[in-house]
């Protein structure tokens, strides 16, 4: 991983202002950003770690544990709320059985969360599923593309 | 003589969403097939064009012979060897699969001024954006104007800031232009966070380079050489292009040292947001550039005095920019006469929600609400009634029927308690929940709020939880003046716009749905069916073919019944999810 980091490390002049871009691209890289990359940072950076952890914690873009192998995005913007997005939700929690509070589940195969607006308003509601952007989207088609994805292995 | 043929499809958010790439894929295809390639390739250009406006209607794909255009609705692979074969080699359009009467409704009342070239011009092509008339603005006023004269026309042009504040922007460029400082920046604000908005979206994916044109000129205009702008990270294509734009512009000597032989310089970077709301706020969004948590700070002086590391900047929204290059090339009184008496030009909108036409539009400032929703947008879907229209986003508030006719204009929607805001615009029919609304917008806000100040971090929970309470049922008396009272008191002690404007959707949803928050409390009903723990499900024996989808759907197996024969919900393990309702095709399930 330190390797990684180096190399990140070498496209970013030492200035407190590339702090976000440099942590953008570390999750690119790993994913999400763990403790040690934190640490690594703090020191090569000068940067106290409390700082980092203060920037990563406060921008939603930022993850500090793994996420799942697949990402699920459902769309909570306006036209997505009226078209019914909190039922897309409410089921797609249940059917990936994640507890209250938690985004991923246990085997680390699916994350489920929420994204304020995508902008692809006209088709509400919308659901990005490993990228791709689904509009007019109904609990039924969201269950089909989930057991689809549940049988890839 | 050949004709010239000239393929144009929508890559816009809605295009590439439902597959403007793998049109433009089978379109390339087609016409590489042997027989047709002598014939059609060397005649045919196809280009990807941002937004072309009605988004519902997508994938738009334009077919221009000659001059003659033909658009086509609702564009998918398996349709393009017709098209090829029928109207780009027969020369005959396929005239059952063109646009009809609503397109043209649509695009009526539509002044297009900021999004003159989106839909027209290949975003990713300096060279369609130069052929365009692009960089003449530029050009105009870097050789042949001075920084007072610029400042002149834009102020006579009665720009206002399209951001949603409406700041008149030649005042804030001027302010900017008499301070004497080495180092001043100006910083576009594409950090379009209101959720049901996307206008900068697509003028930054459809047209980047007027929104560098407008900088270029803004640079002028305040003698600055350094530029930001500060993209949303849910906007990776908007980066991606506006990047490819800003290359292409080094490398035509329209950025950087010594813009074309004129001695000024103007170095222009992307710096991109992480994901949060408050950013789009002026202070927020200079400490997140800054590398820091995008917390706003008190403003004691104006940004144009005192930004971005201390020093003098200038920060508008992508629009204001996008409108800059016309101000100056057509001239402020063009501009001013488009507008209001108080305010030039047009706006950008997004219409979304309830609405039959859904897409992006452009208006002149003045035009009526109603004109809006129904002339353009087509009205209500599915011919229910209208109730409301939201503008404004989480700082917004909701508009009822009785004022549809008032002026699309900063003042008047204030007066009506709401806000011009950045351009959203989200119209409500019967079947929304004015008090879900409320919630919903404030889940947002109280989520996004930076936590600095009591009033917008602690403000804004109380008021949620109060509203949570009231739309499952446990509602108690005085809760509605209690809202009201808070509302005021966060309003007035919030450090930044984002926690003045927080119970905007309370205030205004209270002001003129105050007997849906009544019912909600004293009867315990939801008036629009809306709020899970005020209705149930049930079947209509009558109606029930017992088919067994509502069965099959229900992920609590809360559904009994016999195939053929009546079903029935057991209200105790029900958990009102509503897939049933939406599962059954014969309107069996109701909802009260």
């Amino acid at each position: 991983m330190e390797k990684k980091l180096e190399k990140i490390l070498k496209n970013y002049v030492k200035d407190e202002c590339n702090i976000i871009s440099t942590l953008q691209d570390v999750q690119e890289i790993l994913g999400y950003i763990p403790e040690e990359a934190i640490n690594f940072l703090s020191k090569k950076l000068d940067i106290p770690a409390s700082r980092l952890f203060g920037i990563i914690t406060f921008y939603s873009q930022f993850h500090l544990k793994p996420r799942g192998e697949n990402i699920i995005t459902i769309c909570r913007g306006t036209a997505c709320h009226v078209n019914g997005s909190e039922r897309l939700i409410n089921r797609l929690l249940i059917e990936l059985e994640i507890p209250p509070g938690g985004d991923t589940t246990d085997d680390l195969r699916f994350t489920a969360e929420k994204v304020n607006c995508v902008g692809t308003c006209s088709m509400a509601p919308v659901v990005i599923i490993n990228k791709r952007v689904h509009g007019e989207m109904t609990t039924d088609k969201l269950i089909k593309e989930i057991k689809i994805l549940k049988g890839k292995r | 003589m050949r004709a010239d043929i000239k393929i144009k499809v929508c890559m816009g958010p809605g295009g590439i969403a439902k597959g403007g790439a793998d049109v433009i894929e089978a379109i390339k295809k087609e016409i590489n097939s042997t027989g047709k390639k002598a014939m059609i390739e060397k005649r045919c250009s196809l280009h990807q064009v941002g937004c072309l406006g009605f988004c519902a209607k997508d994938v738009l794909v334009e077919v221009i012979i000659n001059g003659n255009k033909t658009t086509y609705e609702h564009i998918k692979p398996d349709m393009i060897p017709r098209i090829v074969k029928e109207h780009l080699v027969e020369g005959k359009p396929v005239t059952e699969w063109a646009v009809g009467e609503e397109y043209r409704n649509f695009h009526k009342k539509q002044i297009k001024v900021v999004l003159s070239h989106c839909g027209e011009i290949d975003p990713e092509d300096i060279n369609a954006y130069i052929a365009a008339g692009g960089y003449e603005a530029a050009k105009k006023a870097l050789t042949s104007m001075s920084p007072e004269k610029v400042v002149e026309v834009v102020n006579a042009s009665k720009l206002r800031g399209r951001g949603g504040a409406g700041f008149p922007t030649g005042l804030k460029w001027e302010l900017s232009l008499k301070i004497k400082s080495e180092v001043k920046y100006i910083i576009c604000n594409g950090d379009e966070g209101d959720p049901g908005a996307f206008m900068d979206r697509s003028v930054m994916e459809g047209d980047p380079h007027s929104i560098i044109e407008g900088m270029i000129i803004c640079a002028k205009a305040t003698m600055s050489q350094h530029g930001f702008i500060y993209v949303r990270a849910e906007y990776p294509l908007a980066v991606k292009r506006l990047q490819l734009a800003i290359d292409q512009c080094y490398e035509a000597g329209l950025l950087g040292k010594n813009i074309l032989g004129t001695g000024c310089n103007f170095d222009l970077k992307i710096f991109q947001g992480a994901g949060a709301f408050v950013c789009g706020e002026a202070t927020a969004l200079m400490r997140s550039i800054e590398g820091k948590r995008g917390m706003p700070t008190p403003k004691l002086w104006r940004s144009a005095v005192k930004g971005l590391w201390d020093k003098p900047t200038v920060l508008n929204n992508v629009e204001t920019f996008a409108n800059v290059p016309q101000i100056i090339l057509k001239g402020a009184d063009w501009f001013r006469n488009l507008g209001t008496e108080r305010s030039g030009g047009t706006k950008v909108f997004a219409l979304t929600g309830k609405v039959k036409n859904a897409g992006l539009i452009e208006v002149p400032l003045g035009i009526s609400l109603r004109e809006i929703i129904y002339d353009i947008g087509g009205g209500i879907e599915g011919d229910r009634k209208f109730k409301a229209v939201q503008t404004g986003g989480p700082s917004g508030g909701c508009i009822p029927a009785g004022f549809l006719d008032i002026e699309v204009d900063y003042e008047p929607l204030a007066l009506a308690g709401s806000i011009m805001g950045s351009g959203g615009m989200i119209v409500l029919d019967e079947t929304d929940c004015m008090v879900n609304t409320a919630k919903f917008f404030l889940e947002f806000t109280q989520a996004e709020s930076c936590g600095k100040c009591t009033p917008c971090r602690i403000g804004t929970k109380r008021l949620l939880e109060i509203l949570e309470r009231i739309t499952s049922g446990k509602g108690k008396k005085g809760d509605i003046e209690l809202l009201e009272e808070l509302s005021e008191d966060i309003k007035a002690t919030s450090l930044c716009g984002l926690g003045m404007t927080a119970p905007n959707p309370v205030l205004s949803t209270i002001k003129y749905f105050r007997n849906e928050y009544e019912a909600h409390i004293i009867d315990k009903k939801c008036p629009a069916a809306v709020c899970k723990d005020l209705i149930k499900y049930f079947i209509l024996e009558k109606v029930c073919k017992g088919c067994g989808a509502c069965k099959r759907v229900c992920p609590a197996d809360a559904i009994r019944g016999i195939k053929k024969k009546p079903h029935r919900i057991d209200s105790n393990l029900c958990v009102k999810c509503g897939t049933c309702f939406y599962a059954c095709k014969f309107k069996a399930i109701m909802k009260i």
